[in-house]
């Protein structure tokens, strides 16, 4: 099994994509989801970086940001943050 | 979140912020990135922009009236450009069907109406990020 550097740092950053996409789901605290869904973007765009499209990653990490911004804002306009 | 050190370093590398956005939305055809990531990079400087100086001053920046004519004249220019293969006896949206020069691969004119379009789409695309964002701030909850 000739797995090289770069192998194992891409299954470390897919288990962690798929533990941080299991956590969105079944976390309690809206605030804490949105950080959490913060940490999926950034390794989803270092995916597709991996991938060779770096035409997706841009687009990753800027809706990322924004999407979360916009989430963020939500929560703190109705101070609900128990789902 | 108002607090002086967070407004001056906003001011400071809003310039740059913005700059990024349409060099991503101009270089979109030869270059990773493109209209839409640029737009929302353009976006996010606004947003940033009326996260650190209140929602009333970003309204300001960037009042409504202005976001509903770049959003409705993006989309007619986007249609519009696809008209002109149309008109020219081709398919929808046609670049080398129409009969435009294509220049030299590789350079920034060689990309016929597709940088053109960008434009559109990039204008589209961030007037709609800052209409999403003053909606979820100003409405009622």
């Amino acid at each position: 099994m000739g797995f090289s550097m770069v192998d194992y740092g891409n299954m470390a950053m897919l288990i962690i994509l798929a533990a941080s996409a299991l956590t969105v789901y079944f976390i309690r605290d809206l605030l804490h989801a949105v950080i959490v869904y913060g940490v999926f973007s950034l390794i989803m765009a270092v995916i597709w970086l991996q991938m060779n499209s770096p035409d997706l990653a841009i687009t990753e990490a800027a809706a990322g940001v924004a999407t979360t911004v916009l989430m963020m804002l939500v929560i703190f306009r109705t101070s609900r943050r128990e789902e | 979140m108002r607090d002086i050190i967070f407004k001056r370093i906003i001011t400071l590398i809003l310039p740059f912020i913005q700059v990024y956005g349409f060099y991503v939305i101009f270089h979109g055809q030869i270059s990773p990135g493109g209209s839409f990531a640029g737009g929302i990079i353009v976006a996010l400087g606004i947003i940033a922009y009326a996260t650190a100086f209140g929602a009333e001053e970003g309204r300001a920046v960037l009042p409504e009236k202005v976001t509903t004519w770049a959003e409705s004249y993006g989309t007619l220019w986007y249609a519009l450009l696809g008209m002109v293969g149309i008109v020219k006896g081709g398919p929808f949206l046609a670049n080398r069907l129409a009969g435009i020069d294509l220049g030299v691969p590789g350079t920034l004119s060689s990309g016929g109406l597709i940088a053109l379009l960008g434009i559109g789409v990039g204008i589209r695309v961030a007037s709609t990020m800052v209409t999403l964002f003053f909606t979820m701030l100003e409405e009622e909850v």
